[in-house]
């Protein structure tokens, strides 16, 4: 009897300590490409995520005084199987409570099938742009601060009419992301009454990407839009037209805007455009100085990794809880309209009002407005080469 | 003037790329032959060779560079290419002496010296991303070009242009004075005819008075000559990325087998009919043929007979045909 009363008394202690929600350790994952085909460009993303999670973590706000780390896993980008190996890692080693993440549409569908969504582990990807994301079976568990590239293949195709281009050669990277990107640019360009003389995959990694720069150049065209990678084939084959004199202007898709590409090829590159996402609210400005002050730059999906962290963490926040079941629930509520506007920097005080009940209207850096199946309504930064620099045209 | 644009749509994207490739190609696949032929092995550690030369010659860039060293208009990289040789020759004396020299002595099968060539690439590889890194690397400096489409196109008035880099222009040079100094080596000199006589019979060299050690020690000293130049000019001409040369394997074996395996001069010929079977048949004639056709028959598609995806697979194919029909390549050299 003796032994039933303390057994029940120590039951009781146990839940009150479980509902009362001592402060925690809360962990997220930062499951980007640190090495591979866009290293260049999550040079800033990390960073970008890891300063939302360090807001949070300082604000002392969050749940009750809970702390968060970020633990790194390398997607590589276009590797599978190590991705999800890593993603393995994140959440049954590491115990991660959440991913920011992944990258690349291919190892992000790859570590979202086969961890993330048997685990019950919520990812907000800032960068994963396939269209075919939008409708992959998720159990609700996955979002992305990145429009899907259904609505990127408008864009390129309003660029492209409104500069007069009549016909376009497309050459993509062979992937998920590649194939998805230039079948939308296809379907939107030729709706428009544009001409596609050929659409050309290049294999990424290769050393010499002359045969594909022939085949391009002979079926001609007033631009060659590359839906590639920056560091890998997307500069080799730009690097190639250039060389044999095949094509003079390019247009560069989200996965090849970054200063290091005009650098890379230098003067000859000057009056290519392109578009990634982007947006001219007032908090990608603020965010912009923030990477300043924190020593990156604001590059591509930089934003958006900041805005997918800090999702994630006021997620939790609204459902008082660090669980995936619970916060996946919440994304929507915190990322849209009715509530207070909060922009980067601004943490604190969206975890204030979330903890007094009230309501926010995430914006951050990239003006998140999430739709569809959790995905962003897409802001975009058309972009021009002048002086061996990427410089804004305008937003749309 | 059609007939001269047509001509120049070819010469740009398949005459010069074509002429450099299979020059890249044939100095890899002397390599891959004299190994064949006097040590008889298929050595698949050759494409790490060739990355590892190249690896050392950028070392030895970088070297140059911060000393201020420049020999402009020429990259700078050909400068670097005698320590480099030096290195790399080290390097393959090394394993020859700790591996191959083993397996020499107790006469093992060829079968088994290709998967202890496959266990050395595998080193190779792996030393390489520990000193370098994966990365791609840019390592030409000096003049790019020494003809511009753009410069071709005002002078003569055409409206396609044909570009000439620099690095195409001393790729074929490289190869052309390494091809004939290596005949002269095998031909002429006295150490050349009993590395050939070696390679012919080893039991009769040997009762002549030919030191074994002497032959395979010149043999890799060559093979480092060959593999370095080769595997510098092609970062040259291309951009230097570690990964790359497992995939030049295939179509520098492809060519030394259809060229006969063994032979050097089948090596020559094998690159370039590798090279030039790659382009050709993974190349859209569309431009050529809208060109020199009138308009009315101007071609919809792309005639184009691969898609460039299939480009690797093409010296897959010419491998099996040649296998197949004349299993001792062009030049009789052996069967595999």
């Amino acid at each position: 009897m003796k032994s039933i009363i303390k057994m029940a008394m120590a039951t009781t202690l146990l839940t009150s300590v479980a509902s009362t929600s001592f402060a925690e350790e809360v962990k997220l994952g930062v499951f980007l490409g640190f090495t591979g085909a866009i290293e260049s460009i999550v040079a800033d993303m990390g960073p970008a995520a890891e300063l939302a999670i360090k807001e949070v973590s300082e604000s002392g706000a969050f749940l009750d005084g809970s702390t968060v780390v970020g633990v790194r896993g390398d997607t590589t980008c276009t590797d599978a199987a190590v991705a999800v190996a890593a993603a393995e890692r994140l959440i049954t080693s590491d115990n991660v409570n959440a991913i920011v993440g992944g990258d690349c549409s291919g190892v992000t569908t790859a570590a979202l099938q086969n961890v993330a969504v048997p685990n019950g582990i919520v990812m907000v990807s800032p960068s994963a742009t396939s269209p075919a994301l939008s409708t992959v079976e998720d159990n609700g568990l996955f979002f992305r601060t990145a429009p899907s590239d259904a609505r990127q293949g408008k864009i390129v195709t309003d660029i492209l009419m409104e500069r007069g281009v009549k016909s376009i050669a497309l050459t993509y990277t062979n992937n998920d992301y590649g194939k998805g990107l230039s079948d939308s640019i296809k379907t939107n360009y030729e709706a428009a009454g544009g001409k596609v003389t050929i659409v050309a995959a290049h294999e990424d990694g290769k050393g010499d990407y002359s045969a594909e720069v022939g085949a391009l150049a002979s079926a001609g065209g007033d631009v060659l839009v590359v839906a590639g990678y920056i560091d890998q084939g997307g500069k080799a084959v730009i690097q190639g037209s250039l060389d044999a004199g095949a094509f003079e202007t390019f247009y560069l898709p989200d996965g090849m805007v970054g200063d290091p590409l005009p650098l890379a090829i230098g003067e000859d590159l000057n009056g290519s455009y392109g578009a990634h996402p982007g947006t001219d609210s007032a908090g990608a400005a603020t965010f912009a100085d923030m990477a300043k002050a924190n020593g990156f730059k604001a590059g591509p999906f930089a934003g958006e990794a900041y805005d997918s962290a800090a999702l994630i963490l006021l997620a939790m926040q609204a459902a008082g809880s660090s669980d995936s079941a619970k916060l996946k629930d919440k994304v929507f509520d915190v990322a849209n309209a009715p509530g207070e506007k909060i922009f980067p920097g601004e943490l604190a005080k969206a975890l204030k009002i979330l903890k007094d009940g009230g309501e926010i209207d995430y914006v951050g850096a990239s003006a998140v407005e999430l739709i569809g199946a959790g995905e962003s309504a897409g802001n975009y930064r058309e972009i021009e080469i002048k002086d061996k620099a990427v410089t804004t045209v305008k937003y749309r | 003037m059609e007939f001269l644009n047509a001509m120049a749509i070819l010469a740009n994207y398949v005459i010069v790329p074509g002429l450099a490739y299979g020059s890249q190609l044939a100095l890899g696949a002397l390599g891959v032959t004299l190994v064949y032929g006097v040590l008889r092995f298929s050595n698949f550690a050759h494409g790490e060779t060739m990355s590892m030369g190249a690896m050392f010659a950028i070392l030895f860039l970088w070297l140059f560079k911060s000393m201020g060293v420049s020999i402009a208009p020429l990259p700078t990289v050909l400068l670097a290419l005698v320590p480099a040789i030096i290195c790399a020759a080290v390097y393959i004396l090394i394993t020859d002496r700790v591996v191959y020299r083993f397996y020499r002595i107790q006469k093992a099968v060829p079968t088994i010296l290709v998967v202890v060539s496959t266990g050395i690439m595998f080193v190779t590889n792996g030393l390489i991303r520990f000193v370098i890194g994966p990365d791609d690397r840019s390592i030409g400096d000096g003049a790019r070009f020494v003809m511009k489409a753009r410069e071709f196109k005002n002078w003569t008035g055409l409206d396609v242009g044909i570009a000439i880099k620099t690095s195409q222009v001393i790729t074929v040079i490289t190869a052309v004075v390494l091809v004939v100094a290596l005949f002269w080596f095998l031909e002429k000199t006295k150490t050349g005819k009993s590395m050939r006589a070696y390679a012919d019979n080893e039991n009769l060299a040997l009762l002549s008075g030919i030191d074994p050690e002497k032959v395979v020690r010149i043999t890799w000293l060559l093979v480092a000559v060959l593999a370095t130049v080769a595997g510098t000019l092609y970062g040259l001409d291309k951009s230097y990325k570690p990964f790359t040369f497992l995939q030049l394997l295939l179509p520098i074996f492809a060519s030394a087998i259809i060229g006969g395996i063994g032979s050097p001069l089948g090596a020559i010929v094998g690159g370039f009919i590798v090279a030039f079977s790659e382009i050709l048949i993974t190349f859209a004639f569309k431009g050529f043929f809208t060109r020199l056709v009138p308009d009315d028959f101007a071609p919809e598609g792309l005639v184009q007979l691969l898609s460039t995806d299939y480009k690797f697979a093409v010296s897959f194919a010419i491998l099996v045909i040649v296998l197949i029909i004349m299993p001792t390549g062009i030049f009789k050299g052996r069967t595999l």
